[in-house]
């Protein structure tokens, strides 16, 4: 391999302590590399533990067995390298948007008029330079998604992590957003980790899609290379013959898994 | 319904109020005048008192001492709860070796400690300053301590993958999210601190409008009850009013879910 490993996890185990004491076994040996530039996808049922598994690549989470490397380096804390974005709404709902979006270059230390424009300029690239002055709540989901983009991305992360960044979206709106996405991203090309349970999805963004089972000690039991041509639009790489293959080929794994989930998360329900 | 009608219809009520209360306590009904004017007065009386108090300037120094002891009651009390409000948020163990003291001081009933505070410090601003700080502290305090408990999980994750020390999470996201709290309880905190003011003068002061009341009081003046009485609504109407403008000014953020207070 010539390209250097962005973020590797080597075996790694999530487990959780619960009230009465128990131990619940979230991901069982995990183990993934994610090379600079690689776009990688998570799919999974459910409940499989795949943003538990990204909380580990980003420092929230301390595995309870196995190691995390980024750039070849032992994760210790915080992953510095990385930036984050959550499935639920993350900004700070009393900042406006320029402010959000302006904070994490502050947080760094540059002088505020020199992060206000370059606030300014990310969010005119995510298509909401004139909404600087509103604040969260006076912006619709996707605009929020937007400016959640914006903050992640002026810190300039050499890893995206995301989990279900779309996922509270409406179908056409996600469309949108996955498009803005794949355009920012192919500028630069950082690594990204990118959670879902969105096949389709998944294979219209990612170069590799991994695939894990029904949780709990979930493991990744699939992996596979998504061969469609770049710059791909959203829209039309669903319409591929080739997007057709692999969606097929996949679902025949995923899908016995999503029906594992789905019994055991109804069944979860019934002890309870 | 129309701004206009609706403040008419306002008016309204208070007209037929005061005329019904000046007929019942001047026109005899069957022989028998239904409020006394001894126990009731009359609107009219009332009304001349106000008036008197305001021509003759005597009124000034008592609303002046009133509004005194009510603002440094009021910024005591909030520093005091927003600094021990933050400290126990952050120190759980402090937070839970001090719980059952903050109940058992918060369950008193405040006015107990007027005397106490009489006799400790004198009858002057500072004994009913105090009495306003034990209630306003707790509203502040309480208040605080939930919105840095509460700030949201991811927020704050988020605020540290962006690469936040301790001390600017403090300052960009437990400070807002605990002043949010704090100025949605800035109503019933204002308001507490003028009923610390008032309720600590009526029992023990020689100025302010409870001295003003407790006055007139003593010396069966109805009228001048009355009068205090609506001297005191008319001041607190107006401080809620300052608190209004103020809240929207600084609270521009939030969402407009509670917005039916108008």
């Amino acid at each position: 391999m010539t390209t250097p490993t962005a973020v590797a996890l080597e075996d790694a185990k999530v487990a959780f302590r619960l009230g009465d004491g128990r131990v619940y076994t979230a991901v069982e040996k995990a183990h993934l590399a994610v090379a600079q530039g690689e776009f990688v996808a998570i799919v999974g049922p459910t409940g499989c533990g795949k943003s538990t598994l990204l909380n580990v690549a980003a420092g929230l989470l301390k595995p309870a067995a196995g190691r995390v490397r980024i750039f070849d380096q032992p994760l210790a804390g915080l992953n510095r390298d990385a930036g984050y974005l959550f499935q639920a709404d993350a900004l700070f709902p009393w900042k406006t948007a320029l402010d959000n979006v302006a904070i994490g270059l502050e947080v760094k230390g540059t002088p505020r008029t020199e992060a206000l424009s370059q606030a300014q300029k990310w969010l005119t690239a995510v298509g909401l330079g004139a909404f600087a002055n509103r604040y969260p709540h006076m912006l619709s989901g996707g605009q929020r998604k937007r400016v959640a983009l914006a903050q992640v991305l002026i810190r300039d992360p050499k890893i995206l992590l995301m989990d279900e960044p779309f996922g509270p979206l409406d179908a056409q709106t996600r469309q949108v957003m996955g498009n803005l996405l794949l355009d920012l991203w192919s500028a630069d090309r950082k690594a990204v980790l990118f959670v879902t349970h969105d096949l389709e999805e998944a294979i219209a963004l990612a170069d590799r899609v991994v695939i894990m089972s029904a949780g709990p000690s979930s493991r990744i039991i699939g992996d596979w290379r998504v061969g469609l041509a770049r710059p791909r639009d959203i829209f039309e790489v669903r319409l591929d013959k080739e997007f057709h293959a692999l969606h097929r080929e996949i679902w025949s794994v995923l899908k016995d898994e999503v029906m594992k989930g789905y019994a055991q998360s109804t069944q979860a329900a019934e002890v309870v | 319904m129309s701004r206009t009608t609706l403040f008419a219809l306002q008016v309204l009520v208070a007209v037929v109020g005061l005329v019904l209360w000046q007929v019942l306590s001047t026109v005899p009904v069957f022989g028998k005048i239904l409020l006394p004017p001894f126990f009731f007065s009359n609107p009219v009386d009332v009304f001349s008192q106000i008036v008197k108090w305001f021509a003759s300037g005597v009124i000034w120094k008592h609303l002046g001492i009133t509004l005194a002891e009510s603002i440094l009651a009021f910024v005591i009390g909030s520093l005091g709860g927003v600094l021990v409000g933050f400290w126990f948020a952050r120190q759980p163990l402090v937070a839970a070796v001090f719980d059952p003291y903050v109940k058992m001081v918060n369950a008193l009933p405040r006015v107990v400690l007027a005397p106490i505070f009489a006799l400790w410090l004198g009858l002057g601003i500072w004994s009913k300053v105090a009495l306003g700080v034990t209630l306003v502290f707790f509203i502040v305090f309480f208040n605080v301590y939930q919105g840095v408990k509460e700030v949201s999980r991811t927020v704050l994750d988020n605020g540290r993958m962006l690469g936040m020390s301790e001390r600017q999470l403090m300052q960009h996201v437990y400070w807002p999210s605990a002043l949010s709290w704090m100025f949605s309880s800035l109503h019933t905190s204002v308001g507490f601190a003028v009923v610390g003011a008032v309720v600590g003068e009526y029992l023990g002061s020689a100025a302010g409008l409870g001295y003003l009341i407790q006055q007139a009081e003593g010396i069966f003046d109805v009228a001048g009850v009355f009068a205090g009485m609506f001297v005191l609504s008319a001041f607190v109407i107006l401080i809620d009013f300052g608190v209004t403008l103020v809240e929207r000014r600084l609270l521009v953020w939030r969402p407009a879910a509670s917005d039916g207070r108008g």
